[in-house]
């Protein structure tokens, strides 16, 4: 592989500075930061929301709010989190890492991603200000539908439903921009002799995810659209009394819904192995094996969403077909979490807090894929279906497997994007109370969901208030640990022991030849991969 | 990189981001153009129990006489709408074929004249298609003076095509707020 490419211009280091660098940056190393500045800051938000959710369900009864404020926390709590913290981290990292790893000297379409990221801010305080206008008497507070908009609920909702699909709206098209850069960036400007078998695998995996994005973000578009104009224009796309059908919002939703749970685990699939091969000082295992089974999931996700309301009703064809596909999906996983555990077989291995991260993300995530598969077989569905069980399982899957694995992330790059070295003690820390402190949250919720909890209620049966109690607990410690990990990340932006240019030993890739942190313009002359 | 003119990787780069915007495009119409798929879908294969909501020609068709099958009537009505509303008789068993007429009876309860529509729902869904409505009262809305009670007559019989293993289904009606109306 080339080396030292670094070319620096002198006459583009004259970019403004102060505020107007942010607004007006086509930088992919500046938007990608703003991305995961934003992502931290709504990662924050959002867990400041769900201790409000756990506070109240502390104990049995109602305590410190309306069940109607209740329901808002829920819903914003998880459209924050998924769209304006897990979303955005995944992209900033696809902005920060994609032109690094394969050599590119930014992203293809600069402007259009200074916008993308721009929209990002004015959605999340759509989302967010029906809270404030109801302390004004304006309104009646943000969307209590849950995020998954269902009409007839939606339809009857107040004005913070039109705020969340208007929020929704430009929530996508972000997206939808910051896929169509990543594709033609991974298509178009990849180093001489980088074939699409020679992509890193974050590459790859954030490929399979833009183009989920841009097949799936514009139906969710659609269908909250008519949901908008049921609301407000007289139309009955919902309406079953005006010959529409409440449950085809739900085929709408999931059909995006289901892809969208694949969009945000793609990109960590991406980098996991990376950060395994990195500490286990040996090549990744089954790099081919691996890109078909990203694909394999990839078109298995598009055609699976009815498993989300099998409950709802549907003709046994259809259930069996829907259960079926679902489970086929643990087939490809089943080879990926294969591949990535003899990644680390033999190997020799360390245990940095990027790799802590990533093993226990390993072991999490394949709890929350298996009792997937318990939630997929209809019969059992049955039962299970809008239980806290459900809630335990998507929490497996999209905070030990979404965002612990994102953590592993910013660990693993922090010392390469800053040039400075994170303090290994707290982020070891970080980890062990994160990890311990999620599973004291999330697996009383299993049992209580098995007994019979429902979901989305500010109430619950006293039977399940030590569950309950345990689960708060765990949620408080879980929230507060976060405060190290964002003391850290400042701390190592500010300053600390210098990051090497290889950072770690085991480190193997483009961005790894770069200085850290990397020069403002890198790849100005793209090295050539033999 | 500075080139004011676009470079030949911008020109590429513009062509191909065209290209998936195309993508985009296509999957937003995809979307709308679901709205009737799923209606289609829904006809074919009795998702959802949706059942034909239009009058269907009197039948000539032989009567069935070698089996029977029962037909239950639920009915529900939906908040917003303030009536009561029940079938007269629970369930008849008929032979396919047969034409038979049952009558539900609603009350408005208010002190308003309301309109309400009624949503037919049959179970299971692969009969839904075979239960052939030749006068409902669910075809068109309907509307009732304060305090006012009114016998709703159906007029129906079962497609002797019902598949041999269906013995009994149900066929549901919820009544709806006719739409448009405050």
């Amino acid at each position: 592989m080339s080396t030292t490419t670094v070319a620096h211009h002198e006459e583009h280091s004259d970019h403004p500075t102060g505020i107007m660098r942010w607004l007006t940056t086509t930088n992919h190393k500046d938007i990608g930061t703003m991305y995961l500045t934003f992502s931290l800051v709504m990662f924050l938000v959002g867990g400041a929301m769900v201790l409000g959710i756990r506070a109240e369900l502390f104990q049995p009864g109602l305590q410190l709010m309306n069940p109607d404020f209740y329901n808002q926390l829920i819903g914003v709590h998880a459209l924050i989190m998924i769209f304006a913290a897990l979303m955005p981290a995944a992209t900033g990292f696809a902005n920060w890492m994609i032109p690094l790893q394969i050599g590119a000297p930014d992203m293809a379409l600069p402007r259009l991603n200074n916008w993308g990221f721009w929209l990002l801010p004015p959605s999340a305080i759509l989302l967010t200000l029906p809270f404030t206008l109801a302390l004004f008497g304006i309104g009646d507070g943000a969307i209590a539908t849950g995020w998954t908009f269902y009409p007839p609920l939606s339809v009857q909702g107040g004005i913070g439903v039109d705020f969340a699909i208007f929020a929704v709206h430009l929530l996508g098209v972000s997206s939808v921009m910051g896929s169509i850069n990543i594709i033609v960036t991974l298509f178009n400007m990849r180093a001489p002799g980088m074939t699409l078998m020679k992509m890193p695998m974050f590459a790859w995996g954030w490929l399979i995810t833009a183009f989920l994005l841009v097949a799936t973000i514009p139906v969710l578009a659609g269908a909250v659209t008519m949901l908008l104009t049921d609301r407000h224009f007289g139309t009955h796309f919902f309406d079953a009394a005006g010959g529409g059908d409440p449950i085809m919002f739900q085929h709408l939703f999931w059909f995006f819904g289901h892809p969208e749970v694949y969009i945000l685990l793609l990109p960590v699939w991406g980098f996991i192995p990376q950060i395994l091969q990195t500490f286990s000082r040996k090549p990744m295992y089954g790099y081919k094996a691996q890109v078909y089974s990203l694909w394999a999931i990839g078109a298995l996700a598009v055609v699976v969403w009815a498993h989300h309301f099998f409950t709802a009703g549907m003709p046994v064809p259809a259930l069996l077909y829907f259960m079926y596909s679902t489970m086929a999906i643990s087939l490809p996983l089943a080879v990926l979490f294969f591949c990535w555990i003899k990644t680390m077989w033999k190997g020799s291995m360390s245990f940095e807090t990027p790799m802590l991260f990533a093993v226990g993300w390993i072991i999490l995530f394949g709890i929350g894929g298996l009792t997937g598969l318990v939630l997929a077989d209809v019969a059992a569905d049955a039962q299970y279906h809008n239980s806290y069980f459900v809630v335990a399982h998507f929490h497996y899957t999209l905070f030990a497997g979404g965002i612990m694995g994102i953590m592993a992330g910013v660990y693993y790059w922090l010392p390469k994007m800053t040039g400075h070295m994170y303090n290994e003690k707290l982020g070891k820390l970080h980890f062990w109370l994160t990890a311990i402190s999620f599973n004291v949250t999330f697996i009383p919720q299993f049992f209580v969901g098995l007994a019979g909890m429902p979901r989305r209620i500010p109430d619950y049966a006293l039977q399940f208030a030590e569950f309950n109690m345990i689960s708060t607990i765990g949620a408080f410690i879980l929230g507060f640990s976060q405060l190290l990990f964002v003391y850290n990340i400042i701390m190592c932006a500010k300053g600390g022991q210098k990051a090497t240019d290889k950072v770690w030993e085991g480190a193997e890739g483009l961005e790894w030849t770069l200085s850290s942190p990397p020069p403002y313009h890198s790849f100005n002359e793209q090295p050539v991969i033999k | 990189m500075a080139d004011s003119n676009p470079s030949q990787q911008q020109v590429a780069n513009k062509k191909l981001a065209m290209k998936v915007l195309y993508v985009v495009v296509g999957s937003l119409l995809f979307a709308f153009a679901l709205v009737p798929l799923y209606d289609v879908l829904c006809s074919i294969t009795g998702l959802n129990g949706k059942t034909d909501n239009t009058a269907a020609t009197l039948s000539k068709a032989k009567i069935d006489n070698t089996r029977v099958v029962t037909v239950q009537f639920v009915s529900a009505v939906m908040p917003g709408l303030g009536w009561n509303f029940y079938p007269k008789q629970t369930s008849i068993t008929l032979h396919p074929g047969q034409i038979e007429t049952v009558v539900f009876i609603a009350k408005n309860t208010t002190t308003e004249t309301v309109s309400g529509q009624a949503v037919p729902s049959v179970t299971p869904g692969k009969a839904s298609s075979h239960l052939k409505k030749i006068e409902c009262f669910c075809f068109v809305n309907q509307a009732l003076k304060s305090g006012e009670t009114k016998e709703m007559p159906l007029r129906f019989f079962v497609s002797p095509d019902l598949p041999e293993d269906v013995k009994e289904m149900t066929l549901s009606y919820s009544f709806f707020k006719a739409p448009d109306q405050k």
